[in-house]
């Protein structure tokens, strides 16, 4: 009996171990397609320029994950980490260009970018985690709106004298001739420098994945699924609620902060626009997470990188080709989720037909 | 005022001085209230629009993401009613609505009812895969350039007080064609065969249909008429932000969908009550505070209403069973 059981336990693993195997596997699948056909020149120039963002929005699409599939939550707004992790990174390196060497400089920017989301998320989840489904996937979006709403205002120069923050104009920073302004409102940061090149970001993105692998099937991870599959049971267990909760949502903040890092030392302009760290963004990345499948982390990646590069791929129908991407996307929701085409496929389906070819022999 | 008279007079300033500052009070007081008017004829629109999600929500256990754009599809019609085709612009909002109607109950039988029984996630892509097929439509039809919408309220308001205080015609009618449609809304959904079918559907689908109501006709109903009043949202928001781009929708929408929630989602007075305040917060901390900062401060006072009061301000405290 013991035995068995110690079996069950240890093939589980395994199994869990395969699907990591897995997803590195697809990484690295896709790190090797676009290598070779960036080295034998069939991309486009902007399908070169979005490399990098896909992994940026895929690590994002795998921190939210770790917050909708595992914790539970619905989260909106996750562009919100994403959008700190950027400007905490990019002011860091903009201000010490010169200063710190290139490497270091970068290893200090993400691991400080990816410090300042975790503590966005822990600071915002200790309000947030004590409302329930629909509220609080509202409250996360309005504290998107809110990190986007206030970098769009916010005026950060540095002198001789040191750093000078103001929420009025560049005026009201009041610097001596010789200081810089670096956060200048709506427009942004300009000239972060360019340092996250693709390599980086899949090195990052296969880090994050072994990290969420692992804490998924921590004893922490463990106690974080109890409490999503019955918060009221894991508590009678006692399992304490809140602090599960808060490691699991600030782990992936942190994560998506990473991918905010990313993005911003990927361009040369950055600022907090509805579609690049609104609600739309959020919106977007819960799309990747949901079509991806919830729980699947490699299927994140997946989706992310389908539906980064499908509007690049559909440039050739133009003005149509967002409207086809809308199109594409209710048909594969309808496709996956529908009772009723899911009982079709059941019937009619590739498995189907197999299993009836078998029958015929 | 006569008592501020007389209190400032009694304090020894010179004439002049002292009849400035009653001067500037008035001022203030007047400038505060023609913001508050403001407000609340934006609070409207999103009251309307704010109904919308809110019966969906408490019918089909679902967020509408669609319902801004349908707003927007809304505004077009009118524009093209009354200023390609020339018509009147009562003729215009009829045909709008009307438009506006099959459309909503057209998405929901093609996009939402297959998924009745699905997750209520995958639902939410599916809408916001129809938020974007909208959004692309009227890029395609109408262009990414911003269209300048003629008020359909030809009426220019009235004025109080000499000319401080001007209430614009487009206030008068947004803030009384809300609340009629409100109280005809509630009557509607408390007294009529339909309306209780509404709220049956909404306590517990299951038992609804055990007691031999049309449920998918039920939820065809709420889209129709959600759909009819984001028509006249689309409309009245236009009159008063006269740019119409085919993203209009959106933002209103998500504020529309705050302001449901911060009335308490499912709740049709809520609504009223979280889009009039939402309306006002915005206007006022505009006015007063910061005009960038706006967004952001209306999402916190969301926010702190939300933490005092997890499930809105008139939302139904749902206990959780074991």
């Amino acid at each position: 009996m013991k035995m068995e059981k110690l079996k069950k336990l240890t093939t589980g693993s395994n199994k869990s171990t395969t699907k990591l195997i897995a997803t590195i596997a697809v990484i690295v699948i896709l790190y090797a397609v676009m290598t070779i056909l960036d080295a034998t020149g069939s991309l486009t120039s902007l399908m070169k320029g979005l490399l990098v963002p896909v992994c940026a929005y895929s690590l994002v699409a795998v921190g939210l994950n770790l917050c909708v599939g595992y914790l539970g939550e619905l989260s909106l707004g996750h562009a919100g980490f994403m959008c700190v992790g950027a400007f905490i990174s990019a002011f860091f390196s903009k201000a010490f260009r010169g200063t710190i060497p290139d490497v270091p400089r970068f290893i200090i920017a993400l691991v400080i970018g990816t410090f300042f989301a975790g503590l966005f998320g822990f600071l915002i989840a200790i309000p947030v985690l004590r409302l329930r489904g629909d509220y609080l996937a509202i409250v996360t979006l309005a504290f998107g709106e809110i990190i986007k709403n206030v970098i769009n205002v916010l005026y950060v120069g540095i002198d001789g004298k040191g750093v000078h923050f103001s929420l009025k104009d560049m005026m009201a920073l009041g610097m001596e001739p010789d200081g810089t302004v670096i956060v200048n409102g709506a427009q942004g940061i300009t000239g972060t420098p360019r340092q996250s090149t693709f390599t980086i970001a899949v090195l990052l993105l296969i880090v994050a994945v072994i990290v969420t692998h692992n804490f998924v099937n921590s004893r922490t991870g463990r106690a974080v699924k109890a409490i999503r599959d019955n918060q009221i049971a894991a508590e009678t267990v006692g399992l304490p609620i809140t602090k599960y909760k808060l490691i699991a949502f600030t782990l992936s903040a942190a994560i998506a902060g990473v991918g905010g890092v990313l993005y911003a030392h990927n361009i040369s302009s950055l600022t907090a626009t509805t579609n690049t760290f609104g609600y739309n963004m959020s919106i977007m990345i819960l799309v990747y997470v949901v079509l991806g499948g919830i729980g699947n982390f490699s299927g994140s990646i997946i989706a992310a990188t389908l539906l980064i590069l499908l509007p690049e791929m559909l440039r050739g129908l133009a003005n149509y080709r967002m409207l086809i991407y809308s199109i594409v996307l209710i048909a594969l929701m309808l496709f996956n989720w529908a009772p009723s085409i899911l009982k079709w496929r059941e019937e009619h389906g590739l498995k189907a037909i197999i299993k009836k070819k078998k029958e015929v022999q | 005022m006569a008592m501020h008279q007389i209190s400032l007079a009694d304090d020894g300033y010179g004439d002049g001085v002292h009849r400035n500052i009653i001067f500037e009070r008035e001022f203030l007081v007047m400038g505060f209230l023609t913001y508050l008017i403001n407000g609340l004829s934006l609070g409207s629109v999103y009251a309307l629009i704010a109904l919308g999600y809110t019966m969906v929500y408490g019918i089909a256990k679902m967020l509408n993401f669609a319902h801004g754009d349908v707003i927007m599809i809304g505004a077009y019609l009118v524009f093209i009613c009354t200023s390609n085709a020339g018509m009147p612009a009562i003729v215009s909002i009829v045909i709008a609505i009307g438009c506006c109607t099959a459309l909503g109950m057209i998405i929901e039988k093609i996009a939402y009812a297959p998924l009745r029984k699905a997750t209520n996630l995958a639902v939410l892509i599916t809408a916001i895969g129809v938020s974007y097929f909208l959004q692309n439509v009227a890029l395609l039809v109408f262009g990414s350039n911003p269209v300048s919408f003629t008020s359909i309220i030809p009426w220019k308001g009235l004025t109080f007080a000499g000319g401080q205080l001007k209430i614009t015609g487009n206030a008068i009618i947004a803030i009384s064609v809300c609340l009629v449609i409100m109280i005809v809304l509630m009557w509607f959904v408390k007294n009529t065969k339909p309306g209780q079918a509404m709220r049956a559907v909404s306590e517990d689908r299951d038992a609804a249909v055990l007691m031999g109501i049309n449920v998918n006709a039920t939820i065809s109903l709420t889209f129709a008429i959600g759909s009819g009043l984001a028509a006249i949202a689309g409309a009245l928001l236009c009159s008063s932000y006269p740019s119409l781009t085919p993203y209009t929708g959106s933002m209103p929408g998500i504020k529309a969908f705050t302001a449901a929630v911060f009335g308490g989602i499912g709740s049709i007075p809520g609504a009223l009550l979280g889009g009039l305040l939402l309306g006002i917060i915005e206007i006022l901390a505009k006015a007063y505070i910061s005009s960038e900062l706006a967004d952001a401060i209306v999402f916190a006072v969301l926010i702190i209403v939300l933490l005092v009061k997890p499930s809105g301000i008139l939302g139904k405290q749902i206990k959780e069973k074991v």
